[in-house]
Order: structure tokens, then sequence, then C-alpha cells
């Protein structure tokens, strides 16, 4: 393929992936997605597929369980981040979730809560000794 | 017998920037971000599909590790492009390339056909820099 021509097909399917990194949110489709890049669904699927080593519905998926993450590491509750990140089903959901974590949602912010808590409370624990005594962190009792 | 490595260090002038750097741009996930008193910060992320390597994001400041003159040194290195901490890979790097070119990154070289493979330059937000490589398929 000439060089031009490839180019400007990857900034295409560079647009679908910004396209669901912006709008995962909504209920968007893989129509609307191949829509975004201009080409046929067969070659735009091949072409994000082989660049970014998932489907455009995978990634989707992907980028939905990754934004879940960060919110459930808040306390709002699973339900809500469910919403939020563009699920209309719990059930689906919590299903993909664990698929993909191991834990569901729950469990999940469960444990993060947890570790934030550690975090604030041991923070030494989190920090190769070499590091923590370069720093001159190792003698203060408050993070023990 | 050492069997891996899950930590390196990244000097960084700005903690702040860093993160939006190597979490929005580089699209890294942070793996631990605690405060560790006035001005300290322990800061690391992970490349996202090597969750157990922790790349700690280290603010150049003058205390413990740098008197003021080795402070000043190491930053006007780093500010410099003295440094390069690595070899990331990609599974695509024209793709990779288009994407982080978008978002800002700045390259110092296009992705070019070497002897040793297929790869681009690029800076952090600090002056770092690193290679980019396209994972070898066979």
């Amino acid at each position: 393929m000439h060089h031009s021509s490839k180019v400007y097909l990857y900034r295409r399917v560079l647009n679908a992936k910004l396209f669901i990194e912006q709008n995962y949110a909504a209920n968007i489709n893989l129509n609307e997605i191949s829509g975004e890049a201009f080409f046929s669904k067969f070659h735009f699927l091949r072409i994000f597929t082989s660049a970014y080593g998932k489907t455009p519905h995978q990634y989707l998926t992907a980028v939905r369980i990754a934004q879940a993450k960060l919110l459930l590491q808040t306390t709002m509750p699973v339900a809500e981040v469910c919403f939020a990140v563009g699920f209309d089903s719990i059930s689906t959901f919590t299903t993909l979730f664990k698929r993909l974590t191991g834990q569901t949602p729950a469990l999940y912010q469960q444990t993060q809560a947890e570790r934030q808590r550690q975090l604030k409370a041991t923070p030494l624990k989190f920090i190769p000794n070499c590091f923590a005594q370069k720093n001159g962190w190792v003698n203060n009792r408050n993070f023990q | 017998m050492i069997t891996k490595l899950n930590h390196v260090s990244v000097f960084v002038l700005d903690q702040d920037s860093a993160y939006d750097f190597y979490v929005n741009k580089l699209g890294f996930n942070v793996h631990t971000d605690a405060a560790m008193g006035p001005g300290m910060r322990w800061l690391t992320v992970c490349p996202p599909e090597q969750p157990d390597l922790e790349i700690s994001l280290m603010a150049i400041n003058a205390g413990m590790m740098f008197n003021e003159e080795s402070a000043a040194q190491m930053r006007a290195l780093v500010s410099a492009g003295t440094f390069g901490f690595g070899v990331f890979e990609c599974k695509d790097l024209q793709a990779s390339y288009e994407e982080l070119k978008a978002k800002g990154v700045e390259f110092t070289k296009e992705p070019t056909r070497e002897f040793y493979g297929y790869e681009a330059l690029f800076k952090d937000d600090s002056g770092n820099w690193f290679s980019l490589g396209e994972a070898k398929t066979s």
C-alpha cells in the first residue's frame, strides 16, 4: 500500500478509536463507529483489530470497564457506575466486569477502598525499602 | 537467581505533569499514588499490558536524594534530553505513532525501518526519551 494512503487509513481508524474513547458512555454501536471511519465495515474491522489488538466492540467494552474501575475507586454505587460508563444492564455489566477483572464490581470496590485505606495509613508497605530509604521516609512512624 | 524486574525509576521535572503525560497521553495505568508528606509523593504507573512493572515517576527535588546543586544539575540534564530510559513496545507502530502524535507527544524520530527493527523515538514531558518499537510477530 502506498505510504500516504496507509497513513490516511490509520488516521481514519484512529478517529474511530478516539470516537470510542470520547463517546463510550453513550449508546454507540459498531455501525456508528465504522461510519466515523468512512470506509467499509470489513476493511475497518481488519485494520482496527490489527492496530489495537481488539475488535472495536472489544475495545469499547475494555474502555467502559477501565472507566468503571476508576469510578469504583470512589464511593459511587455500582448501579450508577454501570449506567455512567454506558451499560444499560447491571447483569451485563457485572458479567463483563468479572470476566475481564476476575472480581465482581462490588468486590472490586471493597478491595480498592481497603487498599486506599492502607495506602493512607501505611504507605511504606507499598514502596520498596530502597526507594523509601533514599527519600528519607523510613524513619517516619506515620508511614509505617 | 534474579527472575524479573518489577520497579524502574524515571526522573521527572514535575509529577503532576508527568501523571498527565504517562496516564492521559501514553495510556498507562496508575499503580500507586501515595502522599508522603509535604511536597513528596510516591507515584508509579504501569504499561496497560504489564501491570507488574511499576515505573516510578521520581520528582527531582532537593532533599535526601539530591542536594540543591545536584538537583539543579539533574534537572538540567533531564531537560536537555540526556537520558534514554528504555524501549516500549506496541502492536502497530504506525497506528501508535499517529495516536500519540495526535495527543501531543513529541517524536524525535518518525517510524523508521532499521536493520534491528521498526522504531520511533519520543520524549516525555520532562525530556526523557524512549524508543517505541513494534512487537515482532515471528
